[in-house]
């Protein structure tokens, strides 16, 4: 599928998580053990089939650029294309872009300089595996102006995403922006496919119009006249928009059934770290949990989630908690649904403790 | 700029290693999988990066096709570089004369113009059978200060052991005056790694000398050192203190592999100041079940965990079915242990299915010994493989 280019967003809906976004993107959220949010979106396009990717950042993103390197762990150290970093452009006037729309309007140039027919946009909040290339067969048989995904799910906070009414051959004949609604709706997952020369053009069109907003401006306005359509995404979909989703999301890969179709068919790439093989000391006892490499455990582990090179002392609990990489628990340490950011230390015999609600959230390099 | 490498490391990888039997049937030693997630190889590779030497020459002989494959471009080494970087050197024909590798030292031999192009002032010479971390600086530093024209890297063993190994006869000061291979009265018990120092210009005379004897059997320890001690070349011994292991034989790998359990290992492979690197498996966090017990062991990515799990260490995806116990034993990648079966004192290679109710190897203990089933078998429901046992074909049982 060498005629689509990728363009992901690294940083939208950072506000969403102050906690986990204060000091880096929402690309580079760490998730599952071991990945970063953009892992997924990177890999769905690398295992399309897309060798060019334009990651488009705003500020932050230093720990992004780390997890990233070249790009080789992805496959995308490539001579043509590979992964291209487009940070944020303004010239003495203008202040760097704070809609969507506006950052399209800065990487017209990286746009205009590829070959592909046709353009896959991607936030980074969407965990799922999904076939890039079956998106375009769809947009090509459609003819459609936009293909927008969606998947439908009951019992979500609809505020936070376009709702899509789409009719039975596909095409969008209603798009709510953040509405509020009840029961089972298409949620819009944030992944879109146009034609390069269309995407351009409404960019344009867009600066000469002075529109700020590509969801209102655009698709809202335009529903009855542009051929927008709506790809359904059958397969397992989470977003992370809030805490409480990102700590929920994270708890169901302990199903395996979640974890097969995630990991099972193709692989999700992230950075290499090198990382000894997890080591379990005598009196360690682990259950229901995902371990990730580097991890030194003595202590007991249930329904969690540890990341790189976590440490769970002698004595100590560790339950329905996300542990993040580097964390070094010390003896008779009780965690019940708290989530560590990375380089957490707790000295022995703390006893903190949240709720699946609220857990309870340790920020980065924090020593309690 | 200068077009040059002070010192280019040649790593002998073509052994066959007969004695590791079903586990060398299709690749060479060095590729052979070990602690969980690494090759042999990759401990003689990250203690070059590690040592500052960033070109290697890897050669190949014996079933070349999965280390190649697995060295590819060196990039999980960071060796993969410009000018230097790590190269593939396989016998190769030529002009005048073609032919394998006869010996360790024509192995060398054969690949001078490739270790001339970068100029070198010091050859490195390793061998992809041993498990251990060692800076090669400290020992090129000692070559340098002593002048030496050879230095052979050697480590104590006990006496008793000294008749297995190639043993150095060494005055006060470290020279050596005599190189003995296996011994049947040891004077010594320093024993060679397999690791030496030349002065390019040394070896590359004493490799064309070597050559041209028709009664040479090619190989540096019976061969180049003692012509170089007669000579009256300077040759000191280096000696190392840490942990060595040469892993040629079922029972050594076994044990090395256990050397990296407990809290306080005989050997550390997530020592963060000496990486060991590797090419690493694309694969999620292991999952440990909700049954699962798993102690003393080590547990690669992408491993699925419902039984039991104990003294053992499993390399990545493998999969321990509920009621399975695995104890005292080392699982290669891709592995599964069905329902119930029981896999004990055993190196499994990888991909082997083991169906449900199976019973592999003995308990560990007095006279029991060590189990080994070769890489894409499958062993039948309710089977019985005895301790001791190599197997390599399918087996169903009685």
């Amino acid at each position: 599928m060498a005629n689509t280019v990728g363009v992901i967003f690294s940083h939208i809906g950072d506000e969403n998580l102050p906690e986990l976004s204060r000091h880096r993107t929402m690309a580079s959220v760490p998730f599952g053990g071991r990945y970063r949010l953009i892992d997924f979106a990177l890999s769905n396009m690398v295992n399309s089939g897309i060798t060019t990717v334009g990651l488009v950042t705003k500020n932050n993103y230093q720990s992004l650029i780390d997890h990233l390197g070249s790009g080789k762990d992805w496959d995308l150290a490539r001579k043509d294309g590979g992964i291209i970093l487009l940070p944020p452009y303004s010239d003495e006037t203008d202040a760097p872009y704070t809609t969507r729309l506006e950052a399209l309007m800065g990487i017209t140039g990286f746009l205009n300089h590829r070959s592909e027919d046709h353009v896959v946009i991607s936030d980074c909040d969407g965990i799922a595996r999904m076939d890039i290339a079956d998106i375009v067969r769809f947009h090509e048989e459609k003819g459609a102006d936009i293909t927008m995904v969606y998947h439908e799910e009951a019992h979500v906070d609809s505020s936070y995403y376009i709702i899509l009414s789409p009719d039975e051959t596909g095409r969008v004949r209603e798009l709510k922006i953040n509405p509020r609604v009840k029961g089972t709706c298409n949620l819009y997952v944030n992944v879109m496919v146009m034609s390069r020369e269309f995407l351009i053009n409404t960019i344009q069109d867009a600066v000469t119009r002075g529109f700020s907003s590509f969801g209102r401006d655009i698709l809202a306005k335009n529903v009855d006249t542009l051929k927008l359509y709506a790809y359904k995404f059958e397969g397992y979909h989470a977003s992370v928009n809030t805490i409480q989703d990102y700590y929920s999301h994270s708890m169901r890969l302990l199903d395996k059934s979640v974890r097969d179709e995630l990991f099972g068919a193709r692989d999700i790439y992230t950075k290499i770290r090198d990382s000894a093989p997890s080591k379990y000391l005598t009196g360690a006892s682990v259950v229901n949990s995902l371990i990730s490499d580097g991890c030194i455990i003595e202590g007991r582990v249930e329904n969690s989630i540890l990341f790189r090179g976590v440490r769970v002392g002698k004595g100590s609990v560790v339950k329905d908690s996300i542990i993040m990489q580097d964390t070094v628990i010390g003896t008779n340490v009780h965690l019940g649904c708290v989530i560590t950011d990375k380089n957490v230390v707790i000295r022995d015999n703390r006893r903190l403790a949240g709720c699946e609600a609220l857990p309870y959230f340790v920020s980065k390099g924090r020593m309690l | 700029m200068l077009r040059k490498k002070e010192c280019v490391a040649m790593l002998l990888a073509g052994g066959q290693g007969s004695r590791l039997y079903a586990l060398t049937n299709h690749i060479a030693k060095p590729a052979v999988a070990f602690g969980a997630k690494y090759r042999i190889i990759d401990f003689p590779l990250s203690n070059c990066i590690n040592s500052g030497i960033d070109t290697v020459g890897v050669l190949t002989q014996y079933e070349p096709l999965e280390l190649n494959e697995y060295i590819g471009n060196g990039q999980p080494w960071d060796l993969d570089r410009a000018f230097g970087g790590v190269h593939i050197l396989s016998p190769y024909q030529a002009k005048r004369k073609s032919s394998w590798f006869e010996g360790t030292a024509n192995a060398i031999y054969q690949n001078l113009h490739f270790m001339k192009k970068y100029d070198p002032d010091y050859i490195l010479i390793l061998s992809g059978d041993h498990i251990y971390k060692m800076n090669y600086a400290e020992m090129l530093r000692a070559h340098k200060e002593t002048g030496a024209d050879c230095t052979v890297a050697a480590i104590q063993v006990p006496l008793r052991d000294a008749p297995r190994f190639g043993i150095l006869n060494t005055r006060a000061d470290g020279t050596i005056y005599e190189f003995e291979e296996k011994p049947k009265a040891p004077k010594s018990d320093l024993a060679s790694m397999g690791i030496y120092i030349f002065t390019a210009n040394k070896l590359f005379t004493y490799l064309e000398k070597d050559d041209a004897d028709p009664n040479s059997s090619k190989d540096f320890g019976k061969d180049i050192l003692p012509a170089m001690l007669a000579a009256g070349e300077k040759l000191y011994c280096y000696r190392f203190k840490g942990y060595w292991k040469d892993v040629g034989t079922i029972p050594s790998l076994w044990e090395s592999n256990m050397d990296l359990l407990g809290e306080d290992p005989a050997f550390d492979v997530g020592d963060a100041d000496w990486k060991i690197h590797s090419r690493n498996p694309l694969a999620p966090p292991e999952y440990i079940g909700t049954g699962a017990v798993v102690e003393n062991s080590m547990v690669a990515l992408g491993c699925e965990i419902e039984g039991t799990v104990r003294n053992s260490l499993l390399a990545s995806s493998v999969v321990v079915e509920e009621g399975a116990v695995v104890e005292d034993s080392v699982i290669m990648a891709g592995t599964v242990i069905g329902r119930g079966a029981r896999v004990s004192y055993s190196i499994v290679d990888e991909n082997v299915v083991i169906e449900e109710n199976a019973t592999v190897g003995s308990a560990k203990g007095a006279g029991s010994a060590i189990a080994v089933l070769g890489r894409n078998i499958r062993i039948g429901a309710g089977a019985r493989i005895e301790g001791g046992k190599i197997i390599d074909k399918d087996y169903k049982g009685e």
